[in-house]
């Protein structure tokens, strides 16, 4: 018997099983702080745009790194013998002897010499088809294929080649190869710059909204002080609303980013046959996005939910303690 | 169980509106705070449940020093007193029911623990059929109730009622005094602020604390 029917002699029957069984009547999980009260459909979207944006660039960057390295591969598992034409040889006799001594080399997987046709045809894109060059010096090329099981001496090929075809030089590419990974890393420092400069501004955009909430509750921060709630309470009050909120715009906003990559991998499919989808072909490969790509945006979506929560946590404490 | 000694308050740079208040409150009393409309009873109320710093004096509450408690103790206290507030404070987007909980929600219970007593609560200070309605359609005087309830839920071993009548009929009025003089009885200290004479007269025995001019009279 309560406190109060004992005082005042008025037990009366309670009916609990009418009322608990009801449940839309009592909401134990009511949340304590309005959701009206906060900017909430504003946020979701500034947390949607945020996300969608840091997914575009860490899934871009993870393409880049992804298509440098195939890049980097394939330039690093070829060589280029290149012939150039000297005074009173013959370049074709040169061509033939700087390929066979290519073929004895360990470490050559296979090789490939250009003919005459074949290199003038190389100049085609920027000297036109029209022109005949059989009066101009057009060195002969030579690819080599390398066997990635065994280690090619170049220097020792090299020499090799200077004693018997003067005018011969080898390529091994390191300088593409150099450069090609100074690219891949300048693209993903940028990207993480942008990223960090995105995640940032979504931080900003959760603290102003926790702030306004903050002072839009002030007095039922008030009262739940008054009735004895402590600030941990209060401030996991306002978290888990700001969770929800981060969760939904996060997940909108990856959302968003995977249907775009999604798109823009069955675009390139489609053009796949055409000059541009081989130029697309050329800079990322088949773009395929991987599992890679898809799992850091659903991961991306997930932290930012989780910072929203933490973020707006860290604020309504500085401002429970700023009250005090 | 309360003690001021010498308080003093003042807004920023502005006249005293408390001089030194010198007090206590005793277990199981029960006190009448009075004074014209003003004078600081609403005041040195909020400085008994510590959401005012007092500009000078010392307050102790339940035996410690409550200016150098920290939140957590200080949480820890507001939990063994239940405040009225005049103007009464409810959760606009929480039934009555979930206003009337909210103490026992703050504290982590389970609603199944609590839902009984609430709910026979509610009915007692005629609430009954009101459970599942939002404050802004309740009447002034069922608010009150409802205030009254939710201070009185986690049994205070202390109360605050800030014009807990200043709401509702004389009838009613009566209701709720004799509710606060039998939760006196069963041992809690009882402090209400009033500027109604008819309500203190229908309780002679109880200490008047009467605010004037920013002093405390004390007529036992």
């Amino acid at each position: 018997m309560s406190i109060f029917s004992g005082l005042l002699g008025r037990t009366r029957s309670l009916r609990l099983s009418r009322l608990g069984q009801d449940g839309t009547e009592i909401r134990p999980d009511k949340a304590l702080v309005p959701a009206a009260s906060i900017a909430g459909r504003a946020l979701v979207t500034v947390v949607a745009i945020m996300t969608f944006l840091a997914s575009l660039t860490a899934g871009g960057a993870i393409m880049i790194a992804d298509a440098s390295r195939g890049w980097q591969d394939q330039v690093a598992h070829e060589m280029t013998i290149q012939i150039r034409p000297t005074g009173g040889r013959d370049i074709e006799a040169d061509a033939d002897k700087a390929a066979q001594i290519a073929r004895k080399t360990s470490g050559v997987a296979a090789v490939r010499p250009y003919t005459k046709v074949q290199s003038e045809a190389l100049l085609e894109p920027w000297l036109g088809s029209n022109l005949d060059l059989s009066e101009l010096p057009v060195p002969r090329l030579i690819v080599v294929a390398l066997d990635p099981e065994t280690r090619l001496d170049a220097a020792a090929l090299q020499r090799r080649l200077a004693e018997a075809v003067p005018g011969a030089t080898v390529d091994d590419h390191r300088l593409w190869i150099e450069r090609l990974a100074i690219m891949a890393k300048t693209v993903v420092l940028a990207a993480a710059v942008i990223f960090a400069l995105v995640l940032t501004a979504m931080f900003l955009a959760v603290a102003f909204a926790t702030r306004g909430a903050m002072a839009g509750n002030r007095e039922i921060i008030e009262i739940l002080h008054f009735v004895g709630a402590a600030d941990d309470y209060i401030s996991r009050q306002f978290q888990r609303h700001f969770f929800r909120l981060g969760l939904r715009g996060g997940a909108l906003g990856g959302g968003a980013a995977i249907v775009a990559f999604f798109a823009a991998s069955t675009l390139s499919n489609w053009l796949r046959a055409t000059p541009s989808g081989d130029q697309v072909d050329v800079m990322f490969g088949d773009f395929a996005l991987g599992p890679n790509v898809y799992g850091a945006i659903i991961l991306i979506a997930a932290c930012i939910a989780l910072v929203t929560g933490f973020v707006s946590r860290v604020i309504v404490f500085r401002h429970l303690r700023d009250l005090t | 169980m309360v003690r001021f000694e010498n308080v003093g308050l003042r807004y920023g740079m502005g006249a005293e509106i408390l001089k030194d208040i010198s007090f206590s409150i005793e277990p199981q009393s029960f006190q009448f705070l009075t004074g014209p409309s003003g004078a600081g009873k609403t005041t040195l109320l909020r400085l008994i449940l510590l959401s005012l710093r007092p500009t000078r004096g010392l307050i102790t509450l339940f035996g410690r020093d409550a200016l150098s408690l920290d939140k957590g103790a200080i949480t820890d206290l507001r939990r063994r007193i239940g405040v009225v507030f005049q103007d009464f404070r409810l959760l606009d987007h929480l039934t009555t029911y979930e206003n009337v909980a909210l103490p026992l929600r703050v504290r982590g219970k389970d609603e199944a623990s609590y839902r009984g007593e609430v709910m026979e609560l509610l009915r007692w200070v005629g609430l009954g059929d009101r459970m599942h309605i939002l404050p802004p359609v309740l009447s002034g005087g069922e608010k009150q109730r409802a205030v009254i309830a939710r201070a009185l839920i986690v049994r205070p071993e202390l109360l605050l009622a800030d014009e807990p009548t200043g709401n509702v009929d004389p009838n009613l009025a009566r209701r709720l005094l004799r509710l606060f003089t039998e939760l006196h009885k069963s041992g809690t200290s009882v402090v209400i602020a009033t500027h109604d004479l008819g309500l203190m007269d229908q309780f002679d025995n109880a200490r008047r604390l009467v605010l004037g001019d920013g002093r405390l009279h004390i007529f036992d």
